[in-house]
């Protein structure tokens, strides 16, 4: 018992800091796994088979002119000064020139990530609205004819190719059936109608109040938005089964039961309010992971996306674009993976 | 009869006799149970199709996989002699498919040897060594899990140039980490356990230890998680293919299958659909076969 004081006079200079300490170090392991992240697309733009001086010179540049761009470009310097030009470059936001229409590789990338942030975006509320419910329902009646259903959706979301779920979307409900718009985002009359403010159509479109915009691009979103939702919706769904699944065996849900609780208000007032912070996680890594996903089913679908736009830049050896593209991409998932641990960190109370 | 019933009557024994006998009755049992998983076998019975079709592809395929005929384009499902018809330069499909199954028998093959190999030396060191070592080792891996995985493989198949080997290297590249994880966390359980005390204060070199001591105990956690990718890793293949990344044409890998069929796919679905049809049953295969002997192996996650 003497020693009680000194653990209270801890205690109480402990929660000063205690929030901020798991943010700094977060922070901190961010900016290395950046730094990491660049290092690695500077030495894969390094290894290129391709010459980067006769790439901007074209192949008939004179020796003279190769050997002061050479220069320019800071290539005879040491592997890690020229690292440091790299970096201080993409700091500024700096990809350097598209070869292919001797764009910034900053506005291309600007011009084209809101059409996957818009297809992303749907992919991810689609999987979300549907993917929670079936995992809570899969978890509570586990056994049910539900959890089998649960179950085959999601290992057939694990085992097929997503490109070729696309085409045969595409086949079906485009060729046959005739029920949604085919690739790309509108059709040709409707381009160019609303102005671009967001870059995404539907938001655009909805500013503007130009509903037959609105309709049309809805049209064309629909499936290559549902393709990426079921393949978040099988990983979300599966997710929330064995969370629920976790906490449905605690003895706070028999205590509940017991104190005659409706099993509906048993379920999503105390096990669903448990499980919140975990499926945050797991939303904001899925989301993640549908902005990457959306590589294949961009190119399907003839979606002008960031996914797209890298790889036919790399199909015609754009180098800076698919750098460009990749630690972009890159950034963007490493932000989502950093969020979601820092929800974890500061609203489970488990962690503190 | 009753060699057999002899023989399952020493496998099943309480008080094996030798060291080979308890890892054979351990093995019996562990197939015992994975026999009752009726997914599990159906998956595994897939499997030992395909690799009976790839390893008598000459034998099973009705034509060359290169063989074309102009005259007998695009034929439809069930034509004369074709039974999944022909593609757009009268080449028998269902020959290529057969043929196909090598390619992806082999770049699993690869990619399953290169990523868990890697991953449990990264691993295995990382935990057993410690400080700075470790902090330097996980911070690596760290930054490679953090890659988006196909948008590397990407980079790196741009890097290295198209191809099998290269999408291979690209796909490996990508998929170390995880094991690297998973082998850290087993390594650091084991470490502090009281035989490797005794093994150590026998005169046994860290080496040893590693090689002798921790690798064999990782190992089952590795296939379980292995048998899991395979899944991945022939999509992310296919995926490689299909974007003209992966094998090249006139390859009969399944992906670049998919992307020749692609442009016809409205008016010709079955030059597409079929090798798709074919990458969905494999990986499937693999992802039934995984969960089984997840719950063989690792019945701590079982029933999730």
């Amino acid at each position: 018992m003497a020693d009680a004081p000194v653990t209270t006079e801890r205690r109480s200079t402990a929660p000063l800091f205690s929030w901020a300490k798991p943010i700094v170090f977060t922070l901190g392991s961010v900016a290395v796994t950046m730094l990491g992240l660049l290092f690695v697309t500077f030495i894969i733009g390094r290894v290129m088979p391709i010459d980067p001086v006769l790439a901007v010179l074209g192949e008939r540049a004179s020796q003279e002119a190769y050997d002061a761009t050479y220069k320019a470009m800071g290539l005879d310097q040491p592997l890690l000064v020229q690292f440091f030009y790299y970096l201080t470059d993409v700091l500024r936001g700096d990809f350097g020139m598209s070869i292919l229409n001797a764009r910034p590789v900053s506005e291309d990338i600007a011009r084209v990530f809101p059409a996957t942030l818009e297809l992303a975006t749907i992919g991810i509320i689609i999987g979300v609205v549907l993917g929670v419910p079936l995992g809570v329902v899969a978890a509570v009646k586990r056994g049910s004819w539900i959890d089998q259903i649960a179950r085959v959706v999601a290992l057939v979301g694990y085992s097929m190719p997503i490109f070729w779920l696309g085409l045969m979307g595409l086949l079906v409900f485009y060729g046959i059936l005739g029920w949604v718009g085919g690739p790309g985002r509108l059709d040709i009359f409707y381009e160019d109608i609303v102005p671009a403010r967001t870059g995404m159509i539907l938001v655009d479109s909805a500013i503007a109040g130009d509903w037959s915009v609105f309709r049309n691009a809805f049209s064309h979103i629909v499936l290559p938005a549902s393709l990426l939702g079921y393949y978040s919706l099988a990983y979300i769904s599966r997710m929330t089964r064995s969370f629920m699944l976790e906490q449905l065996s605690a003895e706070y849900v028999t205590t509940a039961r017991v104190k005659g609780m409706s099993e509906w208000a048993v379920i999503w007032v105390h096990v669903f309010k448990n499980i919140r912070v975990q499926l945050i996680t797991v939303i904001a890594l899925s989301y993640a992971n549908l902005l990457e996903g959306s590589v294949l089913t961009e190119i399907i679908f003839s979606w002008p996306g960031i996914g797209s736009y890298i790889t036919t830049s790399l199909l015609s050896a754009d180098m800076n674009a698919v750098l460009g593209g990749t630690v972009v991409v890159g950034l963007v998932f490493i932000v989502l993976n950093v969020f979601s641990d820092l929800l974890y960190r500061v609203f489970d109370p488990r962690s503190k | 009869m009753s060699d057999v019933q002899t023989m399952r009557a020493w496998l099943l024994t309480d008080t094996p006799s030798s060291r080979r006998h308890a890892k054979l009755a351990s093995l019996y049992k562990g197939w015992l149970t994975l026999r009752s998983n009726t997914m599990a076998m159906f998956g595994l019975a897939i499997l030992v199709f395909l690799g009976l079709v790839a390893l008598f592809a000459p034998l099973l395929a009705p034509y060359d996989w290169m063989a074309q005929d102009l005259g007998n384009r695009l034929q439809p499902l069930g034509a004369e002699g074709h039974l999944l018809g022909t593609d757009s330069l009268g080449r028998d499909i269902l020959s290529r498919l057969i043929y196909g199954s090598r390619i992806t028998l082999y770049i699993v093959a690869l990619v399953a040897l290169i990523a868990p190999i890697a991953g449990l030396l990264v691993g295995t060191v990382s935990g057993y060594a410690g400080g700075w070592v470790d902090v330097v080792l996980m911070r690596i891996t760290d930054i490679f899990l953090a890659f988006p995985r196909l948008v590397l493989a990407l980079a790196f198949v741009a890097a290295l140039g198209a191809g099998i080997e290269n999408a291979v290297l690209a796909i490996s590249l990508t998929a170390w980490p995880p094991y690297a994880r998973i082998a850290r966390a087993e390594t650091l359980t084991i470490r502090s356990s009281d035989y490797i005390s005794a093994i150590r204060l026998q005169g046994a070199g860290p080496l040893r230890i590693i090689m002798k001591h921790i690798w064999p105990l990782c190992i089952s956690s590795l296939i379980v998680r292995v048998t899991l990718d395979m899944a991945g890793i022939i999509l992310a293949a296919a995926g490689l293919g299909f974007l003209g990344l992966g094998a090249q044409p006139p390859s009969p890998e399944w992906g670049a299958m998919i992307a020749e069929g692609r442009r016809f796919i409205l008016d010709h679905w079955w030059v597409a659909t079929m090798p798709g049809l074919a990458i969905f049953t494999v990986s499937l295969a693999f992802n039934l076969l995984g969960d089984g002997l997840r719950d063989v192996l690792d019945p701590k996650d079982g029933n999730q």
